[in-house]
């Protein structure tokens, strides 16, 4: 199959995935405390189903989707509701939100589910029911609900091509490379799925080819299964090829455009983990209430790759991995590169926690010394959207917004290439985020006052209207007094008045 | 636990500022060798002198402007301009030449703009041309390679010319010409034909005698720098295809009265501004395309200076004219963003 090329990335990237890829899948424990943050994917947070002194069970619906983007949340174990208030949530700058927490009774009790043997009995609209009430979203980061984007028919899509990434580009990271290798059929069973729901014509799955024994045990998956539409591809392992549009570009040399979904030009992608969770849902009837996750990094005694109950704390993951060695520094969510770091190990792992990375000093730079940009250009060379990162820090940093806005400041997608090769260790990224954010805020409130402005102008051009409507009826009025069969009319008037008059004085005489 | 927070990523950067500059200063050794090895050793006391005083200035600015001073000095940017500009001066100018170019170069053409970073033009550039157009007697002289030298030129005539003490003036005759590039340009004035001008001692192969292994050197270099990827091909293959192009039309049309192609690529400072001046990333274009553009033009513009302009070399002039019009290359060079039609 042919490859295409994304410009840039980070070719000679240190993967460090030999630390935690070879520790097969374990199951975490199941923790005294399980903590769901209600807002923890794309769209509205989830409204609370139960409340405090609520017994549930592993598998109940907790809390339901608000409105159409949103997910429902489930029951990782059997337990009590004890709270539901504010909890630090996994979020860069170490915010509390509203979060369900369930003090576990440790008999980890269940609903029945409903399992469905044959998937292709089922309809899509069925289906796309199915996966959002067991409240799937992406699990490679983005937390998009999956519903949604399987649903293309009512949105008339015509798709061709199914994407499974199970390119983990990210450093550290290994639980798509562990589900691959060890639950290959379940991967293929959930995209049979897939194809079912959307009618693609071919499914590629795409993995790096860093990990040729995993593409192994997919091959042979697929030989055994014995689907033509579905195929495997070894792509070359250059950061940030797991990024969708990079995947897709990779794989069919197109590029979603700008402000578009991958639909719109015939395409879903979808991450590995995501699948797997389908197949679960549909076959066995199980919500998503755990997924699979690395905790590696030299702060660890001893990385894992963990099936984790949502909800979990991460120093119960810590405590799987033997407890911090001396080096722990930083506590990251997430892979070195798009990853941030987090307050303390309170902090619950949500459905789009995919790596628990505790760094060393060595494993993660805890300051930078910025130089001036000497304009080296290295980071364009590197921007896998072919930006222009010194221009957007240029204007970033001399907040002309507009003009970053204009260098299509909103199509960067914080990879943190252009962060890694600059030689003057300027925390580019950063300056974007902020530069984006200020932006939003801006437009938003240009937005307010555009909308004050066109209501304050309508409703003065309402009073004109109406004032000139006024007067343009007095003025007819009084024409229509001045003018000849208006006189004609009231003479007449009074003449048949005159004449009323006479006539009782006739009928007298 | 508690942590403290920083922002991804949190890979360490993989390049530096300093690192860059010490690719640039290993790459320029075959050069510097090899011009010590032709014109002497004025050429390493020129570097000596422009890099203690750029070293010296950058240090003086820096806490001038309140900068911290050893992050900036250790960047290595000022030793990299020292000695560029070292190797564009005469190795027989009064020792006060490459002081007060060193001077203009980190003074004047770098910190008053802003300091690293900031600069819209090369300092280096900045300051030979400033030293070309005030003291043209002394930029203008250069001494003969090693090969032409009379017998009896010692090492101490040259410090004395250096430093001020003026020998005899056979001996300095006897020492210095014009360089190649110049000696073409007046000659060619003087209606003769290539091939009587290249059959003068101070020609070789190539170019000139001496210069045209300079050149080799710091080609040498350059290819270096590229394999490192400290800078890519775009500028100085730009600038040599420029040369190149230019030259060869004229060459072709009056073939007796132009010089050759090579010898232009292998005169002067063709070399060591394609890959190590023109180079700079500070005062170059940034978009790759732009880049290119950015090295033709000077390319071309070079060869205008040394065939019609009023100077024999015409590197320095042309990467500053062309560092003018980086923000309009820059401008209607850049690249299609993903997604963008």
């Amino acid at each position: 199959m042919r490859l295409w090329r994304f410009n840039g990335g980070l070719p000679s990237l240190a993967e460090h995935k030999n630390e935690s890829v070879n520790f097969p899948i374990e199951t975490a424990p199941v923790p005294p405390l399980l903590v769901y943050p209600l807002g923890q994917h794309i769209g509205n947070a989830a409204k609370p189903l139960v409340s405090t002194g609520d017994k549930v069970l592993r598998g109940q619906k907790i809390a339901d989707a608000q409105g159409l983007i949103s997910a429902p949340i489930h029951a990782g174990s059997s337990g009590v509701v004890t709270n539901i208030a504010d909890h630090l949530i996994p979020h860069p700058s170490g915010f509390s939100a509203p979060s369900i927490s369930i003090e576990t009774d440790g008999l980890d009790e269940e609903i029945t589910y409903v399992p469905h043997d044959d998937f292709r009995q089922l309809s899509t609209s069925e289906l796309v029911d199915i996966i959002r009430e067991a409240g799937i979203v992406g699990l490679g980061g983005a937390a998009f609900p999956t519903a949604i984007k399987l649903n293309t028919q009512n949105k008339a899509l015509h798709i061709d091509t199914l994407i499974l990434n199970g390119a983990e580009c990210e450093p550290y990271i290994s639980c798509d490379d562990r589900l691959l290798k060890e639950r290959p059929h379940l991967v293929i069973e959930g995209i049979e799925i897939l194809l079912h729901m959307i009618r693609a014509k071919r499914a590629i799955l795409a993995i790096e080819d860093n990990v040729p024994d995993t593409f192994k045990s997919i091959q042979d998956a697929i030989a055994k299964n014995n689907n033509p539409a579905i195929t495997a591809v070894q792509i070359p392992t250059i950061y940030p090829t797991g990024g969708e549009k990079q995947l897709i570009q990779t794989l069919t040399g197109k590029e979603v455009p700008s402000g578009e979904i991958p639909a719109d030009i015939g395409i879903v992608s979808t991450n590995v983990g995501t699948v797997h969770a389908v197949q679960r849902a549909v076959i066995e009837g199980k919500p998503l209430t755990s997924r699979i996750i690395t905790v590696t990094g030299e702060g660890v005694k001893k990385p894992h790759n963990l099936e984790v109950r949502i909800g979990t704390p991460i120093q119960t993951l810590i405590d799987v991995c033997h407890g911090y060695t001396k080096h722990a520094e930083r506590l990251i969510m997430g892979g070195p590169m798009m990853g941030f770091a987090l307050l303390n190990d309170e902090i619950p792992i949500v459905k789009a926690t995919n790596c628990i990375l505790v760094a060393s000093k060595e494993e993660a730079i805890t300051e930078k010394q910025a130089m001036p940009c000497i304009r080296c250009g290295l980071c364009a060379s590197a921007c896998p959207v072919s930006l222009l990162p010194q221009q957007l820090y240029w204007f970033s940093k001399s907040e002309q917004l507009e003009k970053a806005e204009a260098l299509n400041l909103f199509d960067c997608i914080e990879c943190g290439c252009c962060d890694v090769v600059c030689p003057s260790h300027i925390p580019l990224v950063q300056h974007f985020r902020y530069a984006k954010s200020a932006l939003k805020v801006q437009n938003h409130d240009k937005h307010l006052s555009d909308v004050a402005r066109d209501r304050f102008e309508a409703r003065e051009e309402r009073i004109a209207r109406d004032k000139a409507e006024r007067a343009e009826r007095s003025r007819k009025k009084k024409a229509a007094l001045k003018s000849k069969p208006a006189k004609e009319e009231i003479d007449a008037a009074v003449s048949r008045a005159k004449a009323k008059k006479q006539k009782p004085t006739e009928n007298e005489t | 636990m508690h942590f403290l927070t920083s922002n991804a990523p949190f890979i360490a950067p993989q390049n530096s500022i300093q690192k860059m500059m010490l690719w640039v200063l290993i790459a320029l050794a075959p050069g510097v060798i090899t011009m010590i090895w032709q014109f002497g050793f004025g050429v390493l006391i020129n570097i000596i002198i422009c890099v203690t005083t750029c070293v010296v200035a950058e240090a003086s600015m820096l806490k001038l402007r309140n900068r911290p001073i050893l992050p900036f000095l250790s960047d290595l940017s000022a030793v990299v301009t020292g000695l560029l500009l070292a190797l564009a001066l005469p190795t027989l100018a009064p020792w006060w030449i490459p002081f007060i170019g060193a001077f203009i170069a980190i003074v004047i053409a770098k910190h008053l703009y802003g300091g690293l970073g900031y600069n819209p033009f090369n300092p280096a550039m900045i300051a030979f041309a400033i030293l070309m157009v005030s003291f043209p007697k002394s930029m203008t002289v250069w001494m003969l390679p090693h090969s032409l030298l009379p017998e009896n030129a010692q090492f101490s005539d040259a410090l004395s010319l250096i430093f001020g003490q003026s020998p005899s003036q056979s001996i300095i005759d006897a020492m210095t010409a014009a360089t190649p590039l110049d000696e073409m340009k007046t000659q060619l004035g003087l209606s003769l034909t290539v091939e009587e001008i290249q059959s003068r001692s101070i020609f070789g192969g190539l170019s000139g005698q001496g210069w045209q292994w300079v050149s080799a050197a710091y080609l040498l270099g350059g290819i270096f720098l590229m394999y490192k990827k400290v800078i890519s091909w775009h500028i100085p293959l730009g600038l040599l295809f420029g040369l190149f192009i230019i030259s060869t039309g004229f060459y072709l049309f009056e073939p007796g009265v132009t010089p050759s192609p090579l010898f232009h690529l292998f005169s002067g400072g063709a070399m060591l501004g394609a890959f190590f001046i023109a180079t700079d990333p500070v005062t170059a274009a940034t978009t790759l395309k732009g880049r290119f553009i950015y090295g033709v033009l000077i390319g071309l513009l070079t060869y205008i200076i040394r065939t019609w302009g009023g100077y024999p070399e015409g590197i320095a002039f042309a990467v500053i004219l062309i560092n003018m019009a980086v923000p309009l290359i820059d401008h209607y060079t850049q690249p299609r963003v993903y997604g963008h039609k």
